[in-house]
């Protein structure tokens, strides 16, 4: 256990007492056992629950990813996904970028003067 | 957290390094731990509950702690663990504790049959007397005395500075003569 540092300075007689009446309690010799248990308990729950979503993942997601044509349709949804992306992107800086309300109108109507 | 990026997962020989280290607070600490929860609540059973509560905490948080104590000791950082849990078991039971002293023996040292008894009283009096005190006196001497820890220590426990706890704990000692004296 840790050394206990004595507080500096003359010690008055309420010091001593204090220092007699608050004695370190030593813990329960059951205590060690029953605190490691609980760290036990609490870190192997972690490592089942990790091992438990890897099994989870092996069923399904790893054997699909096992075979080698499944490899494609991930590559290809995500050039679709990218490709898609950036569809929504370009219209909606067209959508932007073209009038519409009152100034569309003004612009319809300009266009239609001779 | 402001340090978020650079949290990363311990890898294995980090993870038992970690370990080791948690090993060792826990054996240094473990009386401290079980010392101040059980000046706290009173009694042996809610005591072992907290210490327990503490290191399950403090096992969670350790890396962390570990990261940002920038080589300071952790015991601090373990009786501030302590120190909360037993506020909000306070807290949740509304009410303080009954008393301090169940079984223990205050007095270890060897002394004369007259002097054991007149000491009993005299430190059951001090007991009396620090159940008196405002919570935040009273868990100060509790680290000073029962825990040997110094002011930067209290200081780092409470969330206080150097100087408030100094000025906190000068304050207890003469609040606590002045009912002892008073007493008399």
């Amino acid at each position: 256990m840790n050394e206990q540092s004595q507080p500096q300075g003359p010690r008055s007689e309420v010091e001593e007492l204090l220092r007699s009446a608050l004695r370190p309690i030593e813990p329960p010799e059951s205590l060690p056992d029953r605190v490691e248990d609980t760290l036990s308990a609490v870190t192997e729950a972690a490592a089942e629950e990790l091992s438990a979503w890897a099994e989870e993942l092996s069923d399904s997601e790893l054997r699909a990813l096992r075979d080698p044509r499944n490899w494609v349709r991930p590559a290809v949804a995500a050039a679709a996904g990218g490709v898609a992306g950036g569809a929504l992107v370009l219209i909606e800086l067209r959508r932007r970028r073209r009038p519409h309300g009152a100034s569309a109108l003004a612009e319809s109507l300009r266009s239609r003067l001779p | 957290m402001a340090d978020g990026a650079q949290t990363s997962v311990p890898d294995g020989a980090d993870k038992a390094e970690l370990d080791r280290a948690f090993e060792q607070l826990y054996r240094d600490h473990l009386r401290d731990v079980y010392s101040y929860s059980y000046y706290r609540v009173g009694n042996h059973h809610d005591a072992e509950d907290l210490t327990e509560q503490a290191f399950l905490q403090a096992y969670r948080h350790f890396e962390r702690a570990r990261r940002e104590s920038n080589g300071r000791p952790l015991r601090p950082w373990l009786i501030r663990i302590a120190h909360n849990l037993a506020s909000n078991y306070h807290r949740d039971r509304a009410r303080r504790p009954q008393k301090v002293l169940e079984e223990t023996d205050p007095i270890a040292a060897p002394h004369g049959t007259e002097r054991i008894v007149e000491g009993r009283e005299e430190l059951q009096r001090v007991i009396e007397n620090l159940e008196h005190l405002p919570d935040d006196r009273r868990e100060a001497l509790i680290m000073r005395f029962a825990l040997g820890m110094d002011n930067r220590e209290i200081a780092r426990a409470l969330g206080r500075t150097d100087g408030a706890t100094k000025v906190l704990i000068h304050r207890a000692i003469k609040q606590l003569e002045q009912e002892l004296g008073d007493d008399e």
